[in-house]
């Protein structure tokens, strides 16, 4: 699904990727740890092509295409879908109005989709004006549900959420993940899962988005450089107990 | 700007004949009035005026407690509206007021009796059909105690072409716990030179709230309508939604004069130049508290043109809240780049962020003059990017 090849990114005079390779396969999430500053952002904003964010060298690879040069809006009508931390307010542009774009002519009831993420009474309010953390998140979530991605970037899905927000969060990323799996006449639960096409990168600090879906591997950003291969909550652990100061001698 | 030249206008000489049904004017004209905002047909509408150059063309009225009429017709009957006639603009302001004062081709009267609610919006058209035409006229409105009026004023000409010059001289008196909203839509030609003088007292507890949109290439406007809250409990509110393609030329802004405890004004103007000049002004000035007050002045140069914002805020006494926040500039790249990773292009992305900006939604206008706003805003869309 996501192939990145010996990726350098430049932000300013500044280096801040020196040489990245991930591999995500079709169906699996990919959770990225790494202390503060060292540039897990800067990953998922260079796999969406925003500006700043310049390839000084490297390769992207998605569903087969060379993405390196392609425009943002091209990857996301191949199937990028990114979560935004911190959005723009766009002023006299309803929410509503920006997910029916986002949905790119497919069907989508924007309206139900709203109420399973508690965004109805938002849908005519222009685009994250003056929206909490917590409803900057479920909009996001909404408009991601809406491009139906195949490729979900999510930056700290917990951050400034509350449980019962995280919870709610928890179950939507699942749903974009995983697709919504129900008991079928025609499909069992474990054939339903196994048909899921949606990949993820999700970064986190704390580890609770874990709790609501299935990552097999995982990975520490440190000061540009990927490493400590591993699962997702070994992960976890192993800086609760010891601290990132352990990848930098792993490195060496 | 040059100095307006009044003399190669002719103010005297354009008589038209009364027109019965507006709806067998020329399609063109009526083309030009529906994207300002008036309706042929009557529609949906407590009242119709027009007036053609020099003179009313079309005076209707069919709601009980609203009364219309041409302003001569009006100064007779009321004695010369003493009072009310020449009170809130000072005909010894410029030579615009004096030419007005000297020679008035007409104009409405509009009153609403105390207490009435009047549902469907008034629309009046000023229009300049004949070239070279200038036209003098003199609005009053007055709302009376507890009443409320919409007002949609559509200002034009005959073609885009056609040279004229409009002088109007408007005074708007919203009498204690009366509303009144203004919408004006200016649909001028390259070749109109445009002075509105505009002046107007809001009583205790009432509201003025003026809505003005001007998307069309116009050679001179100048305007600063100033209202004055002599009321406790007034409110005044002005929007304004204002293009400047390439030729146009507009100085516009919008004065509050708090004088009054519990007032309140706000000024928001959006302005966008494809290639012309907009001056866009803004004064709020508070002489009682409390007395709260916000301008905003945003501003977006696309491609060519000159925006030049002065907002100016003037407290008099200590406890006046007045705030002021003006910017000019371009679409902020940020924007774009949030929805292209939506899946809009950059010209869809552009576009969008551009008709959230000139959004009129908060005028709550009719659905048709809304429907002609975004056409307007379609149209002139191609010289935006
Ligand atoms: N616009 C910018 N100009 C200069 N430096 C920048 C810019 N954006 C990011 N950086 C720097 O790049 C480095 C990586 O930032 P990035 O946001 O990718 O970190 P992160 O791993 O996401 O951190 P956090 O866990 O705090 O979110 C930081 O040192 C940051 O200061
Ligand atoms: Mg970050």
């Amino acid at each position: 699904m996501l192939k990145i090849e010996n990726l350098h990114v430049k932000i300013g005079q500044r280096e801040v990727l020196t040489g990245i390779d991930l591999e995500i396969n079709a169906g699996e999430t990919y959770i990225l740890f790494g202390p503060n500053g060292s540039g897990k952002t800067t990953l998922l904003m260079t796999l969406m092509g925003l500006g700043n964010y310049e390839v000084t060298g490297g390769k992207i690879w998605f569903k087969g295409h060379d993405i390196t040069e392609m425009p943002t809006y091209e990857r996301a009508r191949l199937g990028v879908g990114m979560s935004f931390q911190r959005p723009p307010t766009i002023h006299g542009l309803s929410t509503k109005h920006l997910v029916r774009m986002a949905a790119q002519g497919r069907d989508f009831d924007v309206e139900s989709m709203a109420r399973k993420v508690n965004m109805e009474s938002f849908l005519d309010r222009d685009v994250n004006a003056g929206f909490s953390g917590g409803e900057i998140k479920r909009s996001e979530l909404l408009q991601l549900m809406a491009q139906h991605p195949n490729l979900l970037l999510f930056d700290e899905p917990e951050s400034g959420v509350d449980l019962e927000n995280m919870h709610l969060i928890g179950k939507t990323v699942r749903t974009l993940l995983e697709g919504e799996i129900a008991p079928r006449p025609d499909c069992s639960m474990r054939e339903q899962k196994e048909m899921r096409s949606s990949s993820g990168l999700i970064i986190t600090h704390t580890g609770y988005i874990l709790d609501y879906i299935n990552a097999d591997r995982g990975q520490v950003l440190y000061d540009g450089h990927l490493c400590c291969e591993a699962r997702p909550r070994d992960i976890l652990e192993h800086i609760r107990a010891h601290g990132y100061q352990e990848c930098v001698r792993c490195l060496n | 700007m040059p100095k307006v030249d009044l003399s190669q206008f002719e103010f005297t000489g354009h008589a038209s004949n009364l027109i019965e049904d507006l709806t067998t004017m020329p399609q063109a004209e009526k083309e030009r009035l529906i994207m300002s905002g008036v309706d042929v047909t009557g529609v949906g509408r407590s009242g119709t005026f027009l007036q053609t150059d020099h003179n009313a063309v079309h005076c209707e009225t069919h709601q009980p407690g609203v009364e219309m009429m041409d302003i001569k017709d009006a100064l007779k009957k009321y004695d010369g509206l003493d009072g009310y006639y020449w009170t809130q603009v000072d005909p010894d302001k410029d030579e615009f007021t004096r030419a007005v004062a000297e020679n008035v081709h007409g104009g409405y009267f509009i009153r609403v009796a105390e207490g009435v609610q009047v549902q469907d919006p008034v629309q009046s058209c000023l229009l300049i059909r004949a070239n070279d035409t200038g036209q003098n006229v003199h609005n009053v409105v007055i709302v009376e105690e507890g009443a409320s009026l919409h007002i949609i004023t559509g200002c034009t000409v005959a073609s885009h072409d056609t040279k004229g010059a409009h002088l109007g001289i408007s005074e708007f008196f919203i009498k204690k716990n009366a509303s009144l909203t203004f919408t004006m839509v200016h649909n001028w030609g390259e070749n109109s030179v445009v002075r509105p003088r505009t002046g107007g007292v809001v009583e205790a507890g009432g509201v003025f709230q003026n809505n003005y949109v001007s998307m069309k290439t116009v050679k001179d406007l100048q305007s600063y309508p100033t209202i004055r809250l002599a009321g406790a409990g007034g409110i005044a509110r002005f929007n304004s939604v204002l293009v400047a393609p390439p030729g146009a030329y507009l100085d516009t802004g919008s004065r509050i004069i708090m004088d009054a405890p519990d007032t309140r004004g706000e000024i928001i103007s959006r302005t966008i130049t494809t290639g012309g000049t907009i001056i866009a002004r803004g004064d709020i000035q508070a002489n009682y508290v409390p007395a709260r007050g916000h301008l905003e002045c945003k501003g977006l140069i696309l491609g060519k043109g000159v925006i030049h914002a002065i907002p100016e805020l003037r407290g008099t006494v200590e406890g006046v809240e007045l705030s002021h926040e003006a910017a000019v500039g371009k679409i902020a790249q940020e924007e774009i780049e949030y929805l292209m990773a939506r899946g809009l292009d950059e010209d869809e992305a552009t576009s969008t962020i551009v008709r959230g900006f000139l959004n009129v939604d908060i005028m709550g206008l009719p659905a048709r003059l809304n429907d002609a706003i975004q056409k307007t805003i379609e149209e002139s869309e191609k010289d935006m990017f």
